[in-house]
């Protein structure tokens, strides 16, 4: 489905810098002596962008700056070409979902998405929430009160009422936190027609899959700096040809050592007499694709592997340090 | 104004148990001036302490602060307040209509028992008097503790030391706080009205005009420009 003309008009997109419609330049962001978000510089265009990083790295901020929900500390944003902070008039062509769910509970989705058509000045808010309802899946329980519906049900009408002006900018701010997986591929395949309908899609994220299902191009965001930006394969490239840890049981641990420090693909092994191998690999593929086939050779039975440093948080400190 | 935010500003409202509860007010305020009466005792006897203490310096500056309170902050406490800040509305826009909820239902919720508390105690003029007193109140109140909710987390703490120290306490030590007193401001209009005996003064009628206005106007625009800056904050940064 398509979204139609009853949004009022956006602004002029010919004041954006080369087909951006959410610049940042040299963002920063801070509380007292804490620094959130630090020298971000980005801009977004048309499509759909993943904003990647852990818990606590400052996507949330940075979502708020854009939202102009908070005041960059130092640095320029706009956003459709006009500074977000203060400029009530750039939500003519913004949608925004944030994280906090929270909503009028006493409403029924249809009252909901309906009062957002209305406070947008709509030409016709009764069809755009109609609409934005149906796009959303949620025609049938629209008459039920907001407190009686599950959290991705919530989750689906919060969109219908941020998408029912038909924004050319929508931010969206850990959308897929409490759908469940049907849910999640609905609103998946919701953000790749957005964003090949030329609209700007940004969309954050700690889940690293959930960046790689529905975004090419991916912003990363590790302890409030901008760790990479670009083509999501490029990164998850990076992301995986680093060094991984692992550790190894097997019916000889001491012969295994041996002969896995005279593969290329290993960097070094420890043994501990309780613990088993440690082992430091130079990049996931070659090392998993090697260790079983030393281990045949060698008529050595491997009882365990496990990656140590799989957490996101290590992931992203590496991506930082390169 | 705008009808939407208003509408759902009144529906939030009224399904709050807070302000349900201070339906008990008005409830208490008539009860006691029945009983007086029938009792025998004049207004000018049960007055001071049912109209004036409980009426004048308790129920209405209490409701106001619930209510002028609740408009916008229970949205910030929650929220919600985001739905509606990302629209394309003057923020002068979301104030007035929150406003004008708060004023509306606190007049309605005081002004009518202190109508009836005046007909009771047998005179047109004094319901009349303390009708127009607790409009009056209404506006000034309202602005000040919707104000409130913007500048502090603790708006409802800060309007209680205002109504029990600044007010009360204070009010009754010190003449000089009378000047920012809208309890004040609220006897001096409805003795002007009423000319009733018991309700005693500290401030001139146009003292009382002017500082209403100057209470109303500036807490009002205050707000309009704290709500343009205000900051969301998410749950994680």
């Amino acid at each position: 489905m398509t979204m139609t003309d009853t949004g009022p008009t956006s602004p002029a997109p010919s004041t954006m810098d080369n087909g951006s419609t959410v610049v940042l330049r040299s963002v920063s962001k801070w509380y007292g002596n804490v620094v959130a978000v630090n020298d971000i510089t980005m801009s977004l265009g048309p499509g759909v962008t993943g904003l990647l990083g852990p818990n606590g790295a400052g996507k949330t901020t940075v979502l708020h700056m854009m939202a102009g929900f908070l005041a960059p500390s130092k640095g320029e944003l706009t956003v459709l070409g006009q500074p977000a902070w203060r400029n009530p008039s750039i939500y003519s062509g913004l949608g925004i979902i944030s994280e906090r769910e929270s909503v009028h509970g006493f409403l029924t989705g249809w009252e909901f998405v309906l009062a957002s058509a209305k406070l947008h000045r709509l030409k016709d808010p009764e069809a755009a929430a109609r609409r934005a309802i149906e796009l959303v899946e949620m025609s049938d329980a629209q008459n039920r009160k907001l407190s009686t519906y599950s959290k991705g049900m919530r989750q689906r009408t919060r969109v219908a009422a941020a998408l029912v002006h038909d924004p050319l900018v929508l931010l969206l701010d850990e959308p897929f936190n409490g759908m469940d997986p049907r849910q999640r591929m609905h609103m998946m395949s919701l953000l790749h027609t957005m964003g090949a309908q030329g609209r700007t899609v940004l969309f954050s994220s700690h889940i690293l899959e959930e960046v790689e299902q529905v975004s090419g191009t991916v912003q990363v965001i590790v302890a409030g700096r901008l760790a990479a930006s670009g083509d999501y394969r490029t990164i998850r490239r990076l992301m995986t040809n680093r060094p991984h840890v692992f550790t190894i049981r097997s019916s000889d641990d001491r012969r295994l050592a041996v002969a896995l420090i005279g593969d290329p693909s290993v960097a070094g092994v420890e043994i501990d007499p309780t613990a088993g191998l440690t082992l430091k690999a130079r990049d996931y593929g070659s090392f998993t694709r090697a260790l079983p086939k030393i281990a045949r050779a060698q008529g050595i039975r491997i009882q365990q592997l496990l990656p140590t440093d799989e957490s996101l948080e290590s992931v992203f400190s590496y991506l930082v340090a390169s | 104004m705008n009808l939407t935010i208003a509408r759902i500003t009144a529906r939030a409202l009224f399904g709050r148990r807070r302000f349900l509860m201070l339906l008990l007010f008005p409830v208490l305020l008539i009860g006691i001036a029945v009983l007086a009466r029938s009792l025998g005792a004049t207004v000018d006897n049960w007055g001071p302490p049912v109209i004036v203490a409980l009426g004048i310096a308790i129920m209405l500056p209490v409701v106001a602060l619930i209510v002028g309170t609740g408009v916008l902050g229970s949205e910030i406490d929650d929220g919600t307040i985001a739905h509606i800040l990302a629209k394309p509305l003057p923020r002068s826009e979301i104030i007035l209509s929150k406003l004008y909820v708060a004023i509306t239902v606190t007049a309605v919720t005081t002004g009518v028992p202190l109508f009836i508390t005046g007909l009771i105690g047998g005179s047109t003029s004094l319901a009349v008097g303390l009708l127009v007193g607790a409009v009056v109140g209404s506006i000034a109140y309202s602005a000040l503790f919707m104000l409130l909710s913007l500048l502090t987390r603790v708006p409802v703490l800060i309007g209680l030391a205002y109504i029990l120290i600044w007010e009360s306490l204070l009010g009754r030590l010190l003449s000089g706080t009378s000047v920012l007193s809208i309890q004040q401001y609220v006897l001096t209009v409805a003795e002007r009205i009423s000319h009733s005996d018991f309700l005693t003064t500290r401030v001139s009628l146009p003292v009382a005009v002017a500082m209403t206005f100057i209470f109303a106007v500036g807490a009002t625009l205050l707000a309009i420009d704290r709500l343009r800056s205000f900051s969301v904050v998410g749950e994680t940064t």
